[in-house]
């Protein structure tokens, strides 16, 4: 069974693509979680039933694979940042606007996770900068496994920046950690100010908070004071930036931070 | 739809276990499930009847222990029980709450024939 959504196909439904690669060649040589040990060479010695303590972290291997991913940028000084929200919240043209900005003096590369399609990697490497795309299939979330093959695909330079968009969900990456330096969730003005109180658990394990397309602020019932008090009051550590991707209006102050953290 | 990642890591980490103790079966996974981890646990047992088809975790029945949400107050250092994310401390008002007990994602033990 897939390790990913569940799905009775035996082989891997994952797929990580450069744009321009129509019919990805699934393969079985990466590491993954789990063990495709199917002997059955038990034996009947033991008949009764007998309690194993086993104190092991459900989460631990994709914890693990996280935390050598995070080793690997970590050698090489590649700032991984995770960048999460629910779809359709302007985490592309985020990241257009800002490798355009950022590329000449920071040498970027992006590795794009959704369940389908190369629509992302296509509009990132118009901007000129390597992409690799996962998809994910039926899954729900990006995993460390995922990125340890699309970094092995991407091989990105010493001193760069990767910028990692997640599948866009509010809900399921918070619980996978990647190796990231930073998670970085994502809301647009669109989607109320009430976000955080509904799904709390990703503005806890974020760092950072953009909050997108403050352009069409005067045109919906959104309170800027209000959605930080509400996102503060899940994360008080939450930074805080308000923009629009698309008019450039906010920018600086994003950009700013990313500079501080790549010196 | 997390739960089935979460079930088939079950499966993984019980199934290499219990092969390591050339087990034929797993009876009974106990698990430490926070209530501040974010999972839904009928949906975990549904994924893990699902996903534990043909595997030696066929079968097994699953005792989950719910660990409850505590949180300590940063402002007055009160010791608070905490249900959800946005805490406000209830005996200073302050919403600096560091949640220390809650988010348990754990395999406890097996029981294995």
């Amino acid at each position: 069974m897939c390790d990913t959504c569940g799905c009775g196909q035996p082989g891997d439904p994952v797929t990580i693509r450069k744009p321009g690669q129509i019919n990805p060649t699934h393969d079985h040589d990466h590491s993954h979680p789990h063990s495709h040990d199917h002997s059955h060479e038990s034996e009947p010695s033991h008949s009764h039933g007998r309690t194993l303590l086993v104190e092991q972290d459900i989460l631990s291997k994709n914890n693990l694979l996280a935390e050598r991913n995070r080793g690997y940028f970590e050698a090489k000084k590649i700032l991984a940042l995770n960048l999460v929200s629910s779809p359709g919240s302007g985490k592309t043209t985020l990241l257009e606007k800002t490798i355009a900005t950022l590329k000449q003096e920071i040498p970027i590369s992006v590795i794009e996770g959704d369940q389908q399609s190369l629509r992302d990697a296509d509009r990132i490497e118009k901007t000129g900068v390597p992409v690799v795309q996962i998809n994910t299939g039926t899954g729900c979330h990006l995993d460390a496994d995922m990125i340890n093959r699309a970094v092995h695909e991407l091989a990105p330079e010493d001193q760069t920046l990767l910028f990692i968009e997640n599948v866009g969900n509010l809900v399921c990456p918070a619980l996978f950690e990647l190796g990231e330096a930073h998670k970085i969730v994502i809301i647009s003005v669109t989607e109320g100010d009430d976000k955080p109180q509904k799904y709390p658990t990703m503005f806890s394990v974020a760092d950072i908070c953009i909050i997108n397309k403050t352009d069409l602020l005067p045109y919906v019932d959104f309170d800027l004071e209000v959605c930080k008090q509400n996102a503060s009051q899940v994360n008080p550590h939450l930074q805080f930036f308000d923009l629009s991707a698309k008019t450039g209006e906010g920018l600086d102050q994003w950009i700013e931070w990313i500079r501080k953290q790549v010196d | 739809m997390h739960e089935m990642s979460i079930a088939l890591n079950i499966i993984d980490i019980v199934s290499s276990q219990a092969k390591a103790e050339q087990a034929q079966k797993i009876n009974r996974i106990e698990l430490e499930i926070g209530e501040l981890a974010g999972i839904l646990i009928d949906s975990l047992e549904f994924c893990f009847e699902a996903a534990s088809k043909n595997t030696l975790a066929d079968s097994a029945s699953l005792n989950i222990v719910k660990i409850p949400g505590k949180g300590i107050c940063h402002d007055c250092h009160t010791e608070i029980d905490v249900d959800n994310y946005i805490v406000v401390c209830p005996n200073c008002g302050g919403f600096g709450v560091e949640i220390t007990q809650g988010k348990e994602l754990k395999i406890r033990s097996i029981n294995i024939d």
